[in-house]
């Protein structure tokens, strides 16, 4: 992942839209961390936006995307890294000298001013270079505020923009959330700022109200000309909305790009869960461009190492239902959900579910064919194939890693040996060696991981913080709490997120490697 | 209806056994008798000794004054300490919060002890600056407590906000926050007036010898029973009474208009 945190992935061209050269960066993010009380809120975290465009920040609660958006606001500063304005280091720059504006989440108008004193806040503060010729004909520059004609002017436009012509008077608790949401508009862009931030904007109206919204920022983004930088967790605004997606989790940017390219092409498993409706299976590449999935072999676009466990996404859309005996793959249907616009059919094949959207509906009880072409599916590298980690041998020949500590077979560091009644590992060659507190490398399989719920069963204990349904089975990650290790896993029993359990592993699925050469006794 | 009638008198009953040595002063002040107990017949003659008794009216004054001084001085004290403890590191108020209550529920006497103690050891003992820092000392927390809820009521966002457009701190602060919290600084002087005005215990171990608010005056003047050397002072304390009546009438009023008011809205 860290290669994607460097810049954009493949920024698509973008069309007649958004003429933009690469070189127009008008923020830049370097190595940008904020830790709060210990956890990193963002970690490592490196991103441009270019001038002009509406780049959304996309992610679950959490995964700091509005901190981010506050080190850019200047509400909060940088724990390490930087962030440069047009090339210029702004990271200590206190919030009212950055030339960018603010619409909060909740609004944040001041209820003691009516709407045009509202809107006139920033205008009143502001102070503008004015030229002025003196007797001696010598002109002269000097910082000057507004004048009451020139706010009033500005503020009818700015209230113009957003709909609320007339409005200046009215007092901001006679006014429903939308309208309180474009004034809270009106105010950031009356003061022209270069940047517009967003915190969720939509996020306290009602559906209907959201949507009409919608689609006026994105007016008002094309009309004004100046960036938006958009924080939301709903994935479908920032798909609507956004010209670049930026999608973060636990800190961290899991990639950017366009709408397009991140709804057909995720990254990984997190990014095709979270945007838009997917079936993930685990597969294996069996061939050039060949993929095998649910006992059968797909062609596929991509290519990737013969032999690879892969993670396949298929759209719930790009599925071709087909006559029983037609179709690549065959199944029972077991539930049809009529959605509005489409229906959406859950066909069990094998062992496995596949959900499908399609505006024909079939009866539960089904045998039916299934089809998907190889555009329809995307592979993607295993985030991870195998759990790693540093530990260390104790007295009794245990190994302690990952917050925990088992049994092991410590007799695999040195092909041949055995142990002698003391405990000491004798070698192949009849050398006596004292294990405590050997360093060791230790490796774990997925499948070797079992959980249970009497938390003091297992060696290691943790809660669960991810579940991802994998077709036929859960890939589930339990984090530890002091160290926060993760073990990640798989198994067909359907756990629920936040649960604390316990994590064993069965002594010869630990595979222990030497760290370094150990001293003899 | 029996039940009726019960739950009416015993609401009386309570009511006589708050308010009987109040409306017992009250009546006697309108008889020019000495001793309370002793009817002489009606008359505002007690009334008219008050407003012509030149030093009660001084130490009238000086209560007023005092009270203004003071509590001032402690809203200001208090809106500052107050914001000061709402914006500091959670590791830093949560302690601070907790100390600045410490005078509210200590004993009054400790308190005036201990500032008489301090003001005879550097030198400002019993005089006007001494008295004024001793109501300030009493009238301070209490600003703090009423001034803290309306800034954990305030929306934080808005101070950002006000930043965000180009304010710089100060002016963020008086144009946005202090309006968002007036009416908890406006309770907190308020009732600092009332606190400084009746106060007699921290009033005696501070004042100069020569000064007398009306708690100390009064205490002075009756300090042997009933047999008070200045009838006026039932005069005084009735109108004082009917003053506070009234006030808290007010107060009442302007309450329930305001309610009524935020839910027409």
């Amino acid at each position: 992942m860290a290669e994607m945190k460097k810049a954009k992935l493949s920024p698509e061209p973008k069309g007649e839209t958004s003429p933009l050269k690469k070189e127009e960066k008008i923020i830049e993010i370097v190595g940008v961390s904020k830790i709060f009380d210990d956890t990193a809120a963002v970690d490592n975290v490196s991103l441009y936006v270019r001038k002009g465009e509406f780049i959304t920040f996309l992610g679950p609660s959490g995964c700091g995307k509005t901190t981010t958006l506050r080190m850019i606001a200047g509400f909060d500063i940088p724990t390490s890294g930087k962030i440069l304005l047009n090339g210029k280091d702004i990271t200590d720059l206190p919030p009212n000298k950055r030339p960018v504006n603010t619409v909060f989440q909740r609004y944040a108008l001041f209820p003691h001013y009516n709407i045009y004193d509202n809107v006139a806040f920033g205008l009143k503060l502001k102070k503008i270079p004015v030229t002025y010729v003196n007797d001696k004909g010598e002109t002269y520059t000097k910082m000057q505020k507004l004048t009451r004609k020139e706010i009033d002017e500005k503020v009818k436009n700015a209230l113009a923009v957003v709909d609320l012509e007339g409005f200046e008077k009215r007092s901001v608790s006679t006014l429903s959330g939308g309208q309180q949401q474009r004034v809270a508009i009106a105010r950031a862009i009356v003061n022209e700022p270069e940047i517009l931030l967003l915190d969720e904007p939509l996020g306290a109206l009602d559906l209907k109200m959201r949507k009409e919204m919608q689609i006026e920022l994105k007016e008002m983004h094309k009309k004004l000309g100046i960036t938006f930088i958009y924080v939301t967790h709903d994935q479908e605004e920032a798909l609507t909305m956004s010209d670049t997606i930026v999608v973060m989790k636990d800190g961290q940017i899991q990639q950017i790009g366009t709408p397009t390219s991140i709804y057909n092409e995720p990254a990984n498993a997190f990014v095709a869960n979270f945007i838009g409706d997917s079936n993930l299976f685990n597969g294996t590449m069996v061939g050039a461009k060949l993929v095998r999935f649910c006992n059968h072999n797909f062609k596929c676009l991509d290519d990737f190492e013969k032999n690879e466990k892969v993670d396949v996404v298929v759209r719930p859309e790009d599925i071709k239902m087909t006559n029983a005996d037609e179709g690549m793959l065959k199944g029972q249907v077991i539930s049809v959900v009529f959605k509005g616009v489409h229906y959406e059919i859950t066909v069990k094949v094998g062992k496995t579910e596949v959900v499908i959207q399609n505006t024909e509906s079939r009866n539960v009880g089904d045998t039916i064919g299934l089809d998907i072409l190889p555009d329809g599916i995307h592979i993607m590298k295993k985030a991870f194939t195998e759990n790693k980690y540093d530990g260390y041998i104790t007295k009794k020949n245990t190994v302690v890693f990952g917050d925990g500590e088992f049994e092991c077979d410590v007799t695999q560091l040195y092909p041949g040996s055995h142990l002698d009644e003391e405990g000491y590992l004798i070698t192949a060659e009849g050398e006596q060696l004292d294990l405590t507190d050997t360093d060791v490398k230790v490796e774990v399989g997925f499948q070797s991981i079992e959980i249970s719920d009497n938390a003091e069963e297992g060696g290691a204990q943790g809660h669960i913080v991810s579940i991802i349904y994998k077709g036929d089975h859960y890939q589930v990650i339990v984090r530890t709490e002091e160290n926060e290790e993760d073990y990640v896993l798989d198994t067909e029993d359907l756990w629920n997120e936040n649960d604390f359990v316990g994590v064993k592993i069965a002594p010869e699925n630990i595979r222990l490697t030497l760290k370094q050469e150990i001293k003899q006794k | 209806m029996v039940r009726k009638i019960l739950s009416v008198a015993l609401c009386v009953a309570v009511l006589l056994f708050i308010y009987s040595p109040i409306l017992l002063l009250v009546v006697y002040s309108f008889t020019s008798a000495n001793v309370i107990g002793k009817w002489e017949g009606f008359s505002f003659s007690l009334y008219g000794d008050l407003f012509r008794n030149a030093e009660i009216m001084q130490i009238l004054l000086n209560t007023v004054v005092l009270a203004l001084v003071a509590a001032a001085l402690s809203t200001l004290l208090g809106t500052a300490g107050a914001i000061g403890i709402f914006y500091s590191k959670k590791r830093v108020a949560a302690p601070l919060r907790g100390i600045s209550q410490i005078p509210v529920i200590n004993a009054e006497i400790v308190t005036a002890i201990s500032l008489a103690l301090l003001f005879s050891m550097v030198a400002f003992y019993r005089t006007y600056f001494s008295l004024v820092i001793g109501h300030m000392v009493l009238c301070t927390p209490f600003v703090v407590l009423s001034v803290m809820p309306k800034l954990k009521q305030m929306d934080p966002n808005i101070y950002e906000a006000a930043l965000d457009l180009g304010a710089g701190p100060t002016t963020a602060l008086f144009k946005v926050v202090i309006p968002q919290i007036f009416s908890g600084i406006t309770a907190g002087f308020m009732l600092s007036i009332t606190l400084s005005l009746d106060d007699y215990i921290v009033t005696a171990f501070t004042k100069p010898k020569t000064f007398d608010t009306i708690s100390t005056y009064v205490y002075n003047a009756v300090k042997n029973g009933t047999n008070s050397s200045t009838p006026a002072l039932r005069a005084l304390s009735a109108l004082i009474f009917v003053v506070m009546i009234a006030a808290v009438l007010i107060l009442n009023l302007r309450v329930r208009k305001h309610s009524a008011k935020e839910s027409a809205k």
